[in-house]
């Protein structure tokens, strides 16, 4: 009897799913399920495919783990690291293997062909790799695999056409079980994969790539194919940290934030009073502008000290000076941030931001938002992002403050005018996007008060239309004088 | 150096443990066999064993020696480990890959 034939006997007969509706199983990848409307095709195979260092292993064991702290079993089997490797990787995300091993949420299956150790002679099929697959999800009861990865068994076996049209059976095995499968392949020249063949036979096709530009590092997704469903086409950028990776939807977001009519403080009482005596809208984002020395952080962070004093949590990131270094500089004109920091209100990120890219920054932003859970959010300054163009600059933030919004947080950016203010391009951009907008400018030489403040624009509320004076004094923000002209004006738009 | 170990002179206790990983009773599993056991009694008489591993009964055996080709003939002793894939149909890669002839291009130096 051909071995074709027993074969059949080890396959356990299911009938494949109705065609009909495209099921799919969450990932539970930060980002990932949103952008693909659920997930991967359920049932069916996967590809995941890039360069070396692009992720993917990553991106498949995170598809495993994240189902087994669920409670749903998955087989990973590796050609390439071993069973340690595997084991060290998942702690590094906080997992423990042997515990999911043991506890068979979890079997770990290392296949290895080295070609030195192996003489081929005469015909041969991979029904013993067949059965390896059988066994291991027979005997766990798993309804997903991770193939990592499959092609090297052509660096491992010579006879390339038995290869191919045994991973063509491989994949239709899989999908005949109905079983959720994620292939990884390494970029190819011309070819999304070497053997050019995973691409034509999987469902899905991912493609994870990682670029670095002016030594500027970005990691980037694309979903090249997903049958019967439709996707975004988009490159999503992602980033990977000590949680794994984390997906940014790029486009995903629409305007639908629901607005509230609740106001917030300012932090300050006389910058409360422009605002018709009651602040900013709650859920709204507002744009500090001005050149350097205007009091712009001071300003901000009387806005989060006064989120503190109402018991809220604030966020703030810091791209010009440490977390210590700015706690002080407040501490000197009368703010005491750190005490809120001790009792868990407040938390300071400081990053340089050249260290890294938009996409980095904006990751790391909705990574530390949805850590601390933030009614308030400061960044601080925004127009440290020089490195990058207006445009990325300015879709970075369309997309945090989208992100903001839907998550109702108000937002505060500071914007550093250079030189004396002539140059405005960021804000020609940014203001669309912003709902308050405040002018900060130091008063000509001669003239009596520090430092001016005007608001700009406000939506949809009234607001002050004159220019204050202040000056910073130990116990902050102190006006001085009140200009002429006190009439009130209503924003309607920018 | 791999054709030197097998030409030296081995002593009776020399015994040779070969295992055949198959899957089901297939004509190629079968002419395998027959395959090897005409090789076996023409160059390893009487200090030979030959076990036959059934991976359609025994799954969980294919890990040990990583099996994914079948079927695959495994020389577990004497060492190292030696494997050869197919249906051993062609003599003289077998007996290259058991080491029992030395390779062709190492010149003809025959044992």
């Amino acid at each position: 009897m051909p071995t074709r034939n027993r074969s059949r006997n080890v396959t356990r007969r299911r009938k494949p799913a109705p065609p009909s509706a495209l099921a799919k199983v969450a990932t539970g990848i930060d980002g990932f399920d949103e952008i693909t409307a659920g997930g991967l095709p359920e049932g069916r195979p996967t590809l995941v495919c890039g360069g070396p260092g692009c992720g993917k292993t990553l991106f498949a064991l995170e598809f495993l783990l994240h189902a087994a702290a669920r409670g749903e079993t998955g087989v990973f089997v590796t050609f390439e690291e071993t069973e340690e490797d595997i084991i060290r990787n998942a702690a590094s995300l906080g997992y423990d293997v042997p515990s999911l091993v043991k506890r068979r949420r979890l079997a770990l299956e290392y296949i290895r062909v080295e070609r030195s150790e192996i003489e081929e002679t005469g015909e041969y099929d991979l029904e013993g790799l067949f059965i390896r697959l059988d066994h291991a999800l027979r005997s766990t009861g798993a309804r997903r695999i991770v193939l990592d990865t499959i092609e090297s068994l052509f660096a491992g076996l010579t006879n390339a056409g038995l290869l191919r049209a045994e991973l063509r059976r491989l994949f239709a095995w899989l999908k005949q079980r109905g079983i959720t499968a994620v292939i990884t392949g390494e970029r190819g020249t011309d070819t999304l994969t070497r053997q050019g063949l995973e691409e034509y036979v999987s469902d899905c096709v991912i493609f994870l790539d990682h670029r670095v530009a002016d030594q500027i590092s970005t990691r980037r997704l694309r979903i090249v194919k997903y049958r019967g469903s439709s996707h975004g086409t988009n490159e999503y950028p992602f980033l990977i940290d000590r949680r794994g990776i984390a997906v940014l939807p790029v486009t995903s977001l629409q305007l639908i934030h629901t607005s509230t009519p609740e106001r917030i403080s300012t932090g300050l009482d006389w910058l409360d009073e422009m605002f018709g005596g009651k602040g900013y809208f709650r859920a709204s984002s507002v744009l500090l502008s001005g050149s350097a020395g205007t009091a712009k952080t001071t300003l901000a962070a009387h806005f989060v000290d006064a989120a503190c004093r109402r018991g809220e949590r604030a966020l703030c990131f810091q791209f010009e000076e440490s977390p210590a270094q700015y706690t002080r500089n407040m501490r000197s004109v009368g703010l005491s941030l750190d005490r809120w920091v001790k009792k868990g209100l407040l938390r300071i990120h400081a990053a340089r931001p050249t260290l890294y890219g938009l996409e980095f920054h904006l990751a790391t932003m909705h990574r530390q938002v949805d850590e601390a859970g933030p009614s308030v959010v400061i960044v601080d300054p925004i127009s440290s992002f020089t490195g990058a163009s207006f445009d990325e600059v300015n879709s970075m933030v369309m997309r945090l403050v989208d992100y903001l919004k839907s998550k109702q947080i108000t937002a505060l950016f500071t914007n550093l005018i250079p030189g004396t203010g002539a140059s405005q391009e960021v804000e020609v951009g940014v203001s669309s996007l912003i709902d308050t907008w405040i002018l900060l400018r130091n008063a000509p030489p001669g003239e009596q008060g520090g430092r001016h403040l005007s608001i700009l624009k406000s939506r949809g509320m009234a607001h002050s239309s004159e220019k204050r004076s202040f000056e910073l004094t130990d116990d902050g923000p102190v006006v001085l004088s009140r200009s002429r002209g006190s009439n009130t004006a209503r924003g309607v738009r920018g | 150096m791999k054709t030197r170990a097998a030409a030296r002179k081995k002593s009776p206790s020399d015994e040779w443990i070969l295992r055949l990983y198959v899957a089901g009773h297939s004509a190629r599993s079968a002419a395998a066999l027959r395959n090897l056991e005409a090789i076996c009694e023409q160059h390893l008489a009487g200090r030979y064993r030959i076990e036959v591993i059934d991976l359609l009964k025994h799954p969980q055996l294919a890990r040990g020696d990583q099996i994914v080709a079948v079927p695959t003939l495994v020389r577990h002793l004497p060492q190292p480990m030696k494997k050869i894939i197919g249906d051993l149909s062609d003599e003289e890669n077998v007996l290259v890959g058991l080491d029992l002839r030395p390779r062709l291009r190492r010149g003809g130096a025959r044992s």
